[in-house]
């Protein structure tokens, strides 16, 4: 986990504010060093984690959160982490073979209108029916669910209403019924304003934003490429305090390096002071 | 920072054979050499060369088996088919087995123009110009007067070159000789061959897509490429070629319309790829024909799916051609994606105006690098074209020698 996102978003792994949703969103940038960040996060808190990796393979999460720390295998083999790995289960679905057993999470690609139920199915079975377990397993916390990321459904032909069902029924199931977080990564090219052929990622993007309380906006810099300072990140609070809803914006440019990421004020890199 | 690689030697020999993906850093025990890898140095990554050393440069040291190279083609596939024979010649030279697939020529016709190896020149390195470094004493003659502020800046470096040597050269003027080229074995995947047009016509989905798949993950298992088998014998590389991926001779019609029916037959097909490459010893190439594709955002959701993305803009038939500030190049070439694999940060190329030019026995990259027009006639136009008049009020004289006041 990055410290100093940490203190910026003010959690620390004892203290964070559950039924969350928080959104990690990105345009033509890549913001999934966040995802692993969270990843990282929960696991030290010792939260029970459901992880949907879609877009990379197992080794490729546990590579990284080794060197923030956290040892995936270890979870998985604790019970704490449920990790599902969308490429090897898509394999089965793709080449299908006759004795090759399949979970059903990721039916979709052979007929994407069937939407995203099965894989909704294995979140509940996976956030929920871990409760009656065997008594000598430990005691984890809160339920968190991650999904990196959603705009791989968006490729693989699920429509955008589907996705965004999912995304509110998970909300629903994670945040609001058992009170633990939910953290979702999505992708978006650029804006275009008479394009109507990316309806389907800026809808998307507008309506997970409509639904979270917390969104990571990453982007590159306005004013072009540059090899220290990788990008902006925009935070953006949607705080429920009494009857008006008010929305609190950070702005902050960020650098990732090998174990982890750090953030600054705009102009206060230390590759420009 | 360097990641070495016997330095990751607590993770266990056994999480070799169990469901793991190629981008296992292998332990110092179990370190297999595959001919033709070598272990990158930022993080212990294996990497295979592309055949063109630059590009190599470019993309980190070389590319990461069981990752994508994206190539966007140029307008008459000429670089991009040039690029794909140097990744098949050089797995040819190391002794990988290859895998081509194409829909338009038969993937013979692709093999047989091969360039042929220099295979005298392995083991002699080309010098490589390196900046000055900063605090050097400069020559008299080199100091600057007027300019003094930019005199302890490196000299440009314009070459993309890394000091140790990976890969090959290769003479394009010759073809591979046959013996070279039997030697190495490959396969070969023809759409015409797998899908008969009429049924390709009447279905929902696009079957050739499919077809690919499924042969590739066919020759994966029966090759022994996958990384479940067991790692008594010795391994190889299969070197993956798609050609013209997404043209509309594999039955899809991404390339033909705005909107088309099956938006994700490719993307669906480029996400298995990703599975297979992950879980087996091999690496692919694919090079698409972008400039067919109107919609943007299907672009930047198939060069989400590759890992690392390169797009060609040859100047043949465009009026750079002729255009003399661009004259010792034959293109452009953009890096549209650089992968993080296995660690957080990724290695971005330094600057992203690059140029590239095919000499006869080098594929060079270099940085755009316009040097400043020092010719007597170049005053405002910067276009290159000679400048015909000086104005002078009044008269309106061609030449610039003779100004009469």
């Amino acid at each position: 986990m990055f410290t100093e996102l940490n203190s910026i978003l003010n959690t620390s792994p004892d203290s964070f504010t559950q039924g969350e949703f928080i959104l990690v969103s990105d345009r033509q940038s890549d913001a999934s060093f966040l995802i692993h960040h969270f990843l990282s996060f929960y696991l030290r808190a010792r939260c029970k984690v459901c992880f949907l990796g879609l877009a990379q393979s197992f080794c490729h999460y546990g590579a990284v959160s080794q060197r923030l720390g956290v040892s995936l295998t270890q979870a998985k083999e604790k019970g704490q982490l449920v990790f599902f790995e969308g490429l090897k289960e898509c394999l089965s679905v793709l080449l299908p073979k006759e004795n090759n057993a399949e979970s059903g999470a990721m039916n979709f690609l052979r007929d994407p209108p069937v939407g995203l139920r099965s894989l909704y199915e294995f979140v509940r079975s996976s956030v929920i029916g871990s409760g009656s377990m065997e008594e000598g397993a430990e005691q984890w916390g809160p339920n968190v669910l991650l999904v990196d990321d959603l705009s791989v459904l968006l490729s693989l032909g699920v429509d955008v209403g589907a996705v965004l069902d999912f995304s509110h029924y998970c909300r629903a199931l994670v945040c609001s019924q058992i009170q633990g977080n939910m953290v979702m990564l999505v992708r978006c090219n650029e804006e275009e304003d008479d394009d109507d052929g990316d309806e389907g990622s800026e809808v998307l993007l507008k309506g997970l934003i409509h639904q979270c309380n917390l969104n990571l906006h990453v982007q590159g810099l306005p004013t072009g490429y540059c090899k220290d300072i990788h990008g902006q990140m925009e935070v953006c609070w949607k705080r429920r305090q009494g009857d008006a809803p008010h929305m609190q914006k950070n702005l902050f440019q960020y650098k990732v390096h090998d174990k982890g990421a750090s953030f600054f004020a705009r102009g206060t890199s230390s590759a420009v002071l | 920072m360097a990641a070495p690689m016997n330095s990751v030697g607590k993770t266990s020999a056994d999480r070799l054979q169990a469901n793991c993906t190629s981008f296992q850093k292998k332990t110092r025990s179990k370190l297999i050499s595959i001919p033709g890898t070598r272990p990158s140095v930022q993080n212990g990554q294996l990497l295979v060369s592309t055949g063109v050393t630059s590009l190599d440069y470019l993309l980190g040291g070389g590319l990461a088996v069981g990752t994508v190279l994206l190539i966007e083609e140029d307008r008459f596939d000429s670089y991009s088919r040039m690029i794909l024979k140097y990744f098949l010649a050089e797995g040819v030279v190391c002794q990988h087995e290859l895998f081509v697939a194409t829909a338009q020529d038969n993937p013979d016709e692709i093999l047989q123009e091969l360039p042929a190896p220099i295979l005298d020149d392995v083991a002699v390195p080309k010098p490589v110009e390196q900046p000055r470094p900063t605090g050097e004493p400069q020559d008299s003659l080199d100091a600057m007067t007027i300019a003094w502020r930019y005199q302890n800046l490196p000299k440009v470096q314009s070459a993309l070159a890394s000091s140790s040597r990976f890969g090959h050269y290769y003479d394009v003027s010759k073809t591979m000789e046959a013996e070279i080229r039997q030697a190495a074995k490959c396969h070969r995947f023809y759409l015409p061959d797998h899908i008969t047009p009429s049924s390709a016509a009447h279905s929902a989905r696009v079957e050739s897509y499919s077809a690919l798949l499924k042969s590739l993950q066919e020759v994966i298992h029966r090759e022994g490429f996958d990384l479940a088998t067991p790692m008594s014998k010795s391994r190889n590389i299969l070197r993956v070629g798609l050609h013209s991926l997404g043209s509309a001779l594999w039955g899809d019609d991404l390339c033909c319309h705005d909107k088309p029916r099956h938006s994700h037959a490719l993307t669906t097909f480029l996400y298995g790829l990703r599975a297979l490459l992950r879980s087996s010893l091999s690496v692919a190439v694919v090079t698409l024909p972008s400039h067919l594709i109107q919609d943007r955002a299907l672009m930047g959701n198939i060069t989400r799916l590759c890992d690392n993305a390169i797009a060609l803009e040859s100047f043949k038939g465009s009026e750079r051609e002729t255009n003399p500030l661009y004259k010792d190049y034959h293109g452009l070439l953009f890096v549209r994606q650089v992968p993080h694999l296995n660690c957080l940060a990724r290695q971005l190329p330094d600057h992203k105006d690059l140029a590239f030019k095919l000499k006869r026995k080098q594929f060079t990259i270099e940085r755009l690098h316009l040097p400043p027009d020092l010719s007597d006639t170049a005053s405002r136009v910067s276009r290159g074209e000679p400048v015909g008049v000086a104005s002078a009020c009044g008269s309106g004289a061609s030449g610039t020698k003779n100004l009469d006041f």
